[in-house]
């Protein structure tokens, strides 16, 4: 280990961005990457392998189409292979709305999405809470903070049985929930969840969409200034070097 | 030639907002009968020799890992259809 954090302070974090057929926010993915500190690497789907990164990120969009149901073809991308065990290993994983589908098709994270329940593509200013700050993605975060990113998505809907959803509740591994409004039907406003150990996180709102001052969510100190999604990114850094 | 066909529906618990968009369509047009809808998936899996129990074990398998996700759908049927060569229904 001591090994490996001597890389990582010499040579910062490479933290890779896989790229489906159909992914659209992969380089804004790589762009948040980059304005954290790290050192963003472009993955594609049919690689056999993760090129030695020290995280990865599954990024938002509509890989083949949302064809079958959302995720679910990508989850069979020969890339998910390698990732699917590193993510079992302790590799960090986020998965950004359709990368949050990909997730739960692969069952690295419980439930699944299904249409929003007014049936409607969505797209507005999101406001979260931030429930466990202990995850590989969440440390940057204080417990119960408020956060402002967007949300864009057709399948956002989270759904899954009582059981999961009591068990999720019991461990803490709902990490984000939505606040003031409930935008898609989502069993217990749940907007993201983590795996029993931290490292793969998963939610429905773009963390990456609002990492650039002037080109984030409107705010009081002014319009396009919000950063709240760039805690995403540093946190994994600290993760990584811890 | 045979086909599969393989039946995919949302669990009952779950809401499926297709099929109620689909049910407050209908009495627009008049058909006030049905109180509810629920919409689901059929797919056809062809083969170019007979569905034999293999290709049967091949489709299920298929359904439970890729058709369905068993958090949100069920699979309700996989069957073997006697194809018509020709490909138009009625003929044979």
């Amino acid at each position: 280990m001591r090994l490996r954090r001597g890389r990582l302070l010499l040579m910062g974090a490479r933290v890779g961005v896989i790229t489906f057929p159909g992914s659209l926010d992969d380089r804004d993915a790589l762009r948040a990457v980059r304005l954290a500190g790290a050192e963003p690497v472009s993955l594609w789907h049919a690689d056999a392998d993760l090129h030695g990164v020290d995280a990865v990120i599954l990024p938002g969009g509509f890989s083949y189409g949302d064809y079958l149901r959302a995720g679910a073809i990508s989850r069979f991308a020969r890339v998910m292979e390698p990732l699917i065990d590193a993510a079992k290993g302790g590799l960090p994983v986020l998965g950004i709305c359709n990368g949050f589908q990909i997730l739960c098709e692969s069952h690295l994270l419980p439930g699944a999405m299904i249409k929003n329940d007014h049936r409607t593509f969505i797209c507005r200013d999101q406001v979260l809470a931030v429930e466990n700050t202990s995850t590989a993605w969440t440390s940057a975060f204080t417990a119960g903070q408020r956060i402002t990113i967007p949300l864009k998505n057709q399948d956002g809907q989270y759904v899954a049985d009582e059981r999961t959803l009591d068990g999720l509740e019991a461990e803490g591994r709902v990490v984000f929930r939505y606040q003031d409004w409930n935008p898609n039907g989502s069993r217990r406003d749940i907007a993201g969840v983590t795996n029993a150990a931290g490292n793969v996180v998963g939610l429905m709102p773009h963390p990456e969409h609002a990492s650039e001052l002037g080109f984030g969510p409107d705010t009081a100190k002014g319009p396009r200034a919000g950063v709240d999604g760039l805690g995403f990114f540093t946190s994994v850094l600290h993760t990584l070097v811890a | 030639m045979g086909t599969v066909v393989v039946d995919v529906m949302p669990k009952p618990e779950i809401l499926d907002p297709q099929g109620k968009a689909v049910a407050s369509a209908l009495p627009r047009l008049g058909f006030s009968e049905f109180t509810g809808v629920r919409q689901g998936k059929r797919f056809e899996l062809t083969v170019d020799g007979d569905v034999t129990a293999e290709v049967l074990e091949a489709a299920h398998r298929a359904a439970m890992t890729l058709l369905s996700n068993p958090i949100i759908e069920d699979v309700v049927a996989v069957t073997a259809e006697t194809g018509c060569a020709c490909g138009e229904g009625g003929c044979c």
